[in-house]
């Protein structure tokens, strides 16, 4: 005889404290922000103004200019952890799931170690080593006679940006690496010995069998770097203060929301024009995984062993 | 039923433990001033604890350039502090008006201030007060007398000798002349535009004058010192475009740098450093014999929070402020400090001497951007950052930065706008 079905009330039970705790520090704050965004303070008072805070953010030059200027260093900021850190991070990875490699969970740890590291601790500790005066980098290129190649990198408009990428770069290089690792490790040697009988050995194995196996790990990797970087804002800050300097030209969308909503030594918070460039921020980051999902994901080829 | 007896125990402790602890109300005061924490520990508190038993106070800083952010967001919450240390102008009169700030044109000890120290935290028309006057800073250049005598150079009075003395040092080679960087940006607008401005602009005549709209900033008297800061960049030693305040700090006090460029709240601070004899000399004037003009900058006050439950223990602390025990120890404790009250406080430390007898030679006068100015949106103080980096970089004209300011001071501020 069939028993009724019942209610499956643990699965309430087991979701309910993530769910609740989600809620609270995630989606309500950010249905929140989204709504104040179509808030202005006039007298004290919160008044609703509908888009007219976005009509001010894309058309007033004085707020246009900023923004444009800081969505622009973002995608540098972007595409260099995409040209710099993914590439190393597959070398790596690759380099260390040779069997040959000795002293492998050496350098798995080494280069992992940074990404553990405080973004303020980072932020300073290369502050230090790049500064003209205290730093070792002058001393380190004198050296080997490359004095000449030396600049205040964090100082000059043209290199601040690019030094500031790299050095997040070398913070969060590991984080790749470690994902390419798990996914090489996962390609069963089956395959790799059939490819072998073939004749693919070497480097050829690895652009003909293995790059393609973790083709969709680097996909995964893209889009967290995607949202990281278009979230990021610690490192900026921690180096070069909300001020984002020299002149803005490491003003990211983190750091140009942060001086318009809490305020900065004599400009006031706003936070209603803060509100709407997270909302800004939210969109584009939307926009860009959604690009991810349906353009690509969808597309990638999944191989089952 | 046990966990429940246990948990009543638990609160019935924790009941009894506040009780005790009201019998003492505790004051917490909200500042950025984190270098004063030891001598506020040490020596203020203590003196006003041992006055006032029954009352202690905690003074909790936060970093200097994120207080009114971090202020805000405070008061905002309900977690700030009883005692707000005050922001001179637009920010303070924002919490006033926004009923952050208590009135307290009442006070007792708010006679003890003359009007001009107190304008700085009043409404704009005078009528009401709602911070208790501090101290003001003072702009100078602080120079290190050891190398002034190994080369024989004298304290500059005019531009001329100014870059004269400047020469010597570059030549030499064995002193960076000038101790500054533009990393943090705001030492070239404060210790700089600011520093060397009023002798331009014949101080409040001109900042008043650019209030009222009758002048711009594109106008000769606010571009001419852009001109100077201009000349600066050759003497600022090596990598100074990534070289920050601590470092610029640090380069002066260990006796790298013969000159820098100050406010007179590094004096403290300095005195415990430098092991070389230090002078101070005013910013030079254009001619031999021209009025001199000093930023004399009303730079810090203590206000009540609205919202304090214990308003009535904080106001016997504002009260204890307008005392001369407070001021002599405060202006003693921090030298670079001067207090605002109107009856003559003296002082031991030799610089700090030095720097308030200029007060009797020239004429004393606020930063430019910091009444009335600052209220827009672009902001004029960080746009006046931004653009005396720039022109001490080389990257913008004296000319057009001036322009670039005015544009945009007029974009929102009608007086300008004509």
């Amino acid at each position: 005889m069939a028993e009724k079905p019942r209610f499956r009330w643990h699965i309430v039970v087991f979701l309910a404290p993530a769910v609740l705790v989600y809620t609270a520090v995630m989606i309500y704050p950010l249905f929140n922000t989204l709504r104040l965004s179509l808030f202005t303070e006039v007298d004290q008072s919160r008044v609703f103004v509908g888009l007219q805070n976005f009509k001010t953010l894309f058309g007033d030059t004085v707020w246009s200019t900023q923004f444009w200027n800081a969505l622009g260093n973002n995608f540098w900021f972007f595409m260099i952890h995409m040209l710099v850190q993914n590439p190393i991070g597959v070398a790596l990875a690759a380099i260390l799931s040779h069997p040959k490699l000795r002293f492998a969970s050496l350098y798995r740890s080494a280069i992992f170690i940074p990404t553990i590291l405080s973004f303020v601790i980072v932020g300073f500790a290369w502050k230090l080593i790049l500064s003209p005066i205290w730093g070792i980098a002058p001393g380190m290129l004198d050296a080997v006679g490359l004095k000449a190649l030396y600049a205040p990198w964090l100082g000059k408009e043209a290199y601040a940006l690019t030094t500031l990428s790299l050095v997040s770069v070398w913070q969060f290089v590991g984080i790749p690496m470690m994902l390419i690792y798990a996914a090489l490790l996962s390609i069963p040697d089956e395959i790799l010995e059939a490819a072998e009988v073939e004749g693919i050995t070497g480097l050829s194995s690895f652009w003909k069998i293995k790059l393609p196996l973790i083709l969709p790990s680097i996909g995964i990797i893209s889009i967290l770097t995607f949202v990281a970087n278009f979230n990021a804002f610690d490192l900026i800050y921690a180096a070069q203060g909300a001020l984002a300097g020299p002149d803005f030209s490491t003003d990211i969308l983190g750091t140009f929301m942060y001086r318009t909503f809490f305020g900065f030594q004599l400009q006031l918070g706003d936070p209603h024009m803060g509100s709407t460039i997270a909302s800004a921020m939210f969109v584009i980051i939307l926009i860009g995984v959604c690009l991810y999902l349906f353009g690509i994901q969808s597309r990638m080829r999944r191989y089952q062993f | 039923m046990k966990k429940s007896t246990l948990i009543g125990t638990m609160m019935a402790t924790s009941v009894l433990a506040g009780a005790a602890a009201a019998q003492d109300v505790t004051l917490t005061i909200e500042s950025w001033r984190n270098d004063d924490l030891a001598i506020w520990q040490d020596k203020i508190i203590p003196a006003f604890e041992a006055s006032n038993p029954g009352i202690k106070v905690k003074f909790t800083p936060s970093a200097p350039a994120e207080y009114p952010a971090v202020l805000n967001a405070k008061l905002e919450a309900g977690s700030a502090g009883d005692l707000i240390t005050c922001k001179p102008f637009d920010h303070s009169l924002g919490l006033y008006n926004a009923g952050r700030l208590a009135d307290l044109t009442d006070l007792a000890a708010m006679s003890s201030f003359s009007d001009v120290a107190k304008s700085a935290w009043q409404t704009d028309d005078g009528a009401q007060t709602f911070c208790v006057p501090m101290a003001s800073v003072i702009h100078g250049f602080i120079y290190n007398k050891d190398a002034f005598a190994e080369l024989g150079v004298e304290i500059p009075e005019t531009e001329a000798e100014f870059f004269a003395v400047l020469d010597t040092f570059k030549e030499d080679g064995n002193y960076i002349p000038m101790a500054m960087g533009t990393n943090d940006q705001w030492e070239a607008a404060t210790m700089g535009y600011n520093n060397i401005g009023p002798n331009y602009w014949k101080g409040e005549e001109g900042r008043l004058a650019l209030i009222k709209g009758e002048q711009k900033l594109t106008d000769e008297a606010w571009v001419a010192p852009f001109r100077q800061l201009a000349k600066w960049k050759s003497y600022l030693g090596d990598g100074f475009e990534a070289q920050t305040y601590p470092d610029s700090q640090n380069i002066f006090t260990l006796g790298r740098a013969a000159i820098y460029p100050a406010g007179s709240w590094e004096i403290s601070g300095f005195n415990t450093l430098v092991d070389f004899e230090m002078g101070a000399f005013k910013p030079p004037v254009a001619n031999a014999g021209d009025d001199c003009y000093i930023s004399d900058h009303t730079d810090i006050a203590l206000g009540l929070n609205a919202a304090s439950e214990h308003s009535k223990e904080a106001k016997i602390f504002l009260d204890w402020m307008g005392t001369s025990e407070f001021t002599s120890l405060y202006a003693n404790s921090l030298p670079g400090f001067f207090s605002l009250a109107s009856a003559p406080v003296a002082m031991e430390d030799p610089l700090a001497q030095e720097f308030v007898s200029w007060r009797s030679d020239c004429k004393s006068s606020i930063r430019s951007t910091y009444q009335i100015l600052s209220r827009g949106t672009p902001n004029l103080e960080n746009e006046t950052w931004n653009a005396s980096v720039a022109v001490i970089k080389g990257e913008e004209s004296p000319e057009d930065a001036g322009a670039r300011l005015q544009t945009g001071l007029a974009s929102w501020y009608e007086p300008q706008q004509n």
